[in-house]
Formats: C-alpha cells, structure tokens, sequence
C-alpha cells in the first residue's frame, strides 16, 4: 500500500466513515458466506429444526451425484465456448478495427453498445431469432434442410445459450482488445516490416504476445462472466433443458436450494463455486501485481 | 499501419461490417417485430416496419404482455429505482471508505481494506440461499431497501477511490490544513470536485451492473408489482400452454435496453475511460 505523508487524525470520523461499507460487507456478504460453508457441513432434517453435523458427506454426495457431474461437465463446455467464441471475435474484430485508419471511431460506437444489454435480455433476442415456431433463423436453418429445435436436441440448446452468451460479451472484450492494439507501438510493426514479415506473422511473433496482458485479464472476466452471470440467459432461454443439457452449475445451485430446498447439498454446490471464483480472483491479481509483460 | 494498398484496405471493412451485422441484426429483428401484430409474425417474417409500433409499446407499458404479470411501466420504474439506488449507494459508501482508508490512520485500517477486498469472491450466486434468509429476516423482501441495501458494497468502486484520492497531491492537503479546514471541508471543497470523472465513470459502469441483475431481484421479490423489467420479461417468453407474444415481448426487450443504453451513449466518454479498471 502506497503510505501518505500527510493524514488527518480524528478519532471517530475515519471509522464512521468506513462504517456503513463495513456494515453492509458483514451482514449481506460474510455472514452469509460463513453460513454457506457451515451449512455444507450439516444436513438439515425435512422440516427445518433438526440440524446434524456430517463433516464431508454433502461434498462426497456430490461426487456420487451423477446429475451433479453432468452438470459440471456441461458447464466446463459451456464456459469454454463461450469465452473461446467471445475472445475470438471480439479480437478479430479489434484488429480490424484498429487497421481500418478511416472510421476506426465510427466502428467502436457502433460495436460497444451490447455491454449495456443484460444477459437475459440478449437470451430473449437470440431466443426470438431461433425459436422453432416463428424464428427468423430457426426457418432459414429448416430450409437449409437442418431439422432446428433447441427445445428437444440438447446440442442446438447448447449452441443457443452459448451464442447469446457471448454475442453480449464479445462487445466488453472488444473495448479492451482495441486499447491495448492502440498502445502497440508502430516502430515495432514498421521493423518487422522492414525485416519481411507479413501481416499474420507479425500479428502472431509481436502484436499477440504483447496483447498477453489483456488476453489473460478479459480469459478470467469471460470465465467468471459464464460460470455466473448467464444465469439470465439460461433461465429466460432453456430452464436449463433439455434433458439438464445447459443445466449449468449457477442453476443448479439454485434449483437444489429454492426449488428441492436441499439446503446442504446447495451449500456444498456453492463452496465448490466459492473455490473456483476465489482461486480465479487470486490469479489475477497476483497477475495484475506481477504486471507480466513481453 | 504498413500496408496501403489494395485488398489489405478492404478487408478490415467487409470484416468490420460483418461485425456490425452480428451486433445489429438481432436489435434490428427486435425492433421490426415489435411493431407488428402477433398474427403478423407467423409465416413469413416481415422485412419492413408494421403500423403497430405505437400500439405495442403502449399496450406493454400500459398492461403487460401476458394476463399475469405487471404492467411494463411498473417494471422499468422498479429497474430505474434499484439501478439508481445501487449506483448511488454504491458510490457515495465507497467514496466515504476511500477516503478513510486514504486520508486516515486508525485501528485495523488494513483489516478494513481486506474485509472489503473479499466481497470480490462472494458474488451472490455462491452465497444464494444464507443471503435471501437474512433479507428474510430483517423484513426486506419485496421492497427496495431489499433490492439495493445488500448491494451497496462494493471493492471495485473502493479501488477506485483509493487509487484516484492517491494520485492527489500531498500540497493540497498541506494548503488546505494552512488555511484551516478540517476533514470534511476538505472532503467538500476539494476531493468532492476533482472526483466527478471518477464518480462519472463509476456512475455509467454501475448503472448497467445494476438495471441488468437478474438472480438477485427473482430471489428478493415475489410479488408481481415488484418485479423489474430484466427479470419480469421472463414470464412473458416462458407461458404455460400458449404461444408467448412476440410483437409485445420484442417491444418489452428494446424498453429494457433503452435506459442502459443512453446512459451509455450520454456518457461515452466517462464510460471509455472506466474501461481502463477492471470492472467486477
């Protein structure tokens, strides 16, 4: 922590300050987190009331739970197309747009906005576009001669849920991907030129490398983005259907705790997600100190 | 760039416009189809505007689009409301934080600074169930205080503050205490001002974090005339039994977008530039 020189001592103020933040953190977030790992511990009998301790058994619960798993398994893929097809685009668009010398302004107005549009909002649009009966694209895909019905082939669901995930993502990453382009310095380019290097080599052996930073930050966004926030999307588009094929592990949670009120088995779910955004959040920011550059 | 001529200028446009396609079409099919009748969206879908546009905003902000549920108008107020509170709220308990934690030394001023580092790792969805029961218990569910009060915290607008207050210099303070004033004042008359940007920037980033919550306000509200348009919208597209309306819902989605959306074009500037922190 950078000290300062100059402070003023008070001997209430500074606490009635950081009171109020303080005060909402421990009510509405660490006690609740406290409780949350707790309860993983304990099962609760079917009428509330009767609490017992069961150490891991929630957690080896879930190993044996075969809908748990798959719900782990979809989520990995679910999660990594979302990002692959997110950090792709929005990349190749970025490079596109920083190349185009005329209009370059024109194009990042016109390409950020979709970061304003929530993620269930953007699974409703894709939703209205490919649902069987009326969809503008679901018929252009039947006359095509491809059958499309996301509400019994648990494939095009997947499809579906990804693409509306990440149409609404590749505009955040985009911003980013474009602010890096531009600090890229051009007597780089023009050197590599000079040495012969065409335009995709010099992308790949200088302007890629250099992007690291950036790349790494907007993976783990991405990853915490579809692990969390498309809940939105599945919950507007599939419930989670069919057949549990887009039943991501956000959902899941919920379903086990409002739905099955499983309030252990919940609990368990969400430790295990609780690890995965704490080891994300640790990642970064030792990224972020260590400031990697190429 | 290097190369100037031919295909190399051409291509980073016809990519762009591709681009542009993917971003707008589905906005473009949204906007089309809410201005025609339902009846109108079977079969062939159209490729002009309808004469219904009117008629279909006006009945969604007026009566809803199912038989259940609120009126859209009730939604977008219950949105603007929590997005407002949570922006704002937001802002104005991280500024005070900052500020301490900056301008102060006191007992556990670094335990302070990690209990607020850790709400980082806590979003709702992995603490669901223990948080929907204390808004139980303190009586907040279906209202706004439950809407925005539990998430007012915030470390990244506290990082914010913090990095911006130590980019000051320490003459300021030294010139201010000179001519007498007291923490307070100081706050007022200087920090206060030269923060707009920042307070500009952490405005346009929260505003949208908040009108596009989802999972929280479906767990904090249960009553129809509590629910906000991002959330609300569901009900019209999942109905038992019927065909959703889809001229009605596609006008409810561009009422949804709206608001987002020109804040973010009111305030582009500010909203590039908060681009440059990481947003959580």
């Amino acid at each position: 922590m950078i000290e300062r020189r100059a402070v003023f001592s008070h001997r209430w103020l500074p606490i009635a300050l950081v009171a109020p933040q303080l005060a909402v953190t421990a009510v509405f977030f660490l006690w609740p987190a406290y409780e949350t790992v707790v309860s993983a511990f304990y099962v609760q009998g079917a009428f509330g009331g009767s609490e017992h301790f069961v150490g891991l058994h929630n957690f080896t619960a879930l190993w044996d739970n075969a809908s748990y798993l798959h719900s782990f398994g979809i989520t990995l893929i679910f999660s990594a197309a979302t990002t692959l097809l997110a950090l792709s685009v929005s990349l190749l668009l970025a490079v596109n747009a920083n190349r185009a010398l005329r209009g370059a302004k024109v194009y990042q107005a016109l390409l950020a906005w979709p970061y304003a549009v929530a993620p269930a909002i953007a699974g409703v649009l894709w939703l209205f576009m490919l649902n069987p009966s009326v969809g503008l694209l679901a018929r252009a895909l039947d006359g095509l001669g491809v059958p499309w019905d996301f509400r019994v082939n648990g494939t095009q669901a997947m499809v579906l849920v990804v693409m509306a995930s990440a149409w609404r993502q590749i505009a955040y990453n985009f911003l980013f991907f474009l602010a890096a382009l531009q600090s890229v310095p051009s007597s780089l380019i023009e050197a590599a030129a000079i040495d012969g290097a065409g335009p995709i080599r010099r992308f790949w052996t200088i302007v890629f490398p250099l992007l690291s930073p950036t790349t790494f930050f907007l993976l783990v966004i991405d990853l915490v983005y579809s692990f969390f926030e498309t809940f939105g999307v599945i919950d507007t588009v599939t419930q989670g259907g069919p057949a549990n094929a887009t039943n991501i592990l956000v959902y899941q949670v919920f379903e086990t705790g409002f739905v099955g009120l499983d309030l252990g088995g919940s609990a368990a779910q969400s430790v295990v997600l609780m690890l995965f955004i704490i080891g994300l959040t640790v990642l970064q920011f030792r990224f972020i100190e260590g400031r990697v550059r190429y | 760039m290097v190369e100037r001529r031919g295909l190399s200028r051409v291509i980073p446009h016809i990519v762009l416009l591709a681009g542009l396609l993917l971003v707008g079409f589905p906005i473009a099919i949204a906007l089309i189809a809410s201005s025609h009748t339902a009846a109108d969206l079977v079969g062939h879908f159209p490729a002009t505007f309808g004469s219904h546009l009117i008629d279909n905003y006006r009945h969604v902000l007026l009566a809803g689009s199912t038989n259940k549920g609120a009126p859209v108008a009730t939604m977008l107020w219950n949105s603007l409301v929590m997005a407002l509170g949570i922006s704002i709220g937001k802002i104005v308990i991280s500024i005070a934080s900052a500020y301490a934690i900056v301008y102060f030394r006191f007992p556990l001023r670094g335990l302070c600074f990690w209990l607020i580092f850790v709400t980082l790792m806590l979003p709702v969805q992995v603490r669901i169930l223990p948080t929907y029961q204390v808004v139980a218990d303190l009586h907040m569910l279906d209202s706004y205080s439950g809407l925005i009060v539990p998430l007012i915290a915030s470390a990244t607008a506290t990082f914010l503050f913090r990095q911006f207050f130590f980019t000051l210099p320490d003459e300021l303070l030294e010139a201010a205490r000179i001519d007498g004033a007291g923490p307070l004042r100081f706050f007022w008359d200087m920090v206060l001002p030269l923060s707009r940007t920042t307070i500009a920037a952490l405005f346009v980033v929260e505003f949208i974090y908040g009108w596009n919550l989802y999972l929280w306000p479906l767990i904090v509200t249960t009553r129809e005339n509590m629910s906000t348009i991002v959330m609300g919208i569901q009900h019209m597209v999942v109905v038992a039994d019927q065909t959703p309306s889809w001229n009605w819902i596609m006008a409810t989605a561009v009422l949804a977008i709206l608001p987002p959306l020109l804040v973010v074009i009111f305030m582009q500037r500010q909203f590039v530039k908060s681009f440059v922190e990481p947003e959580k």
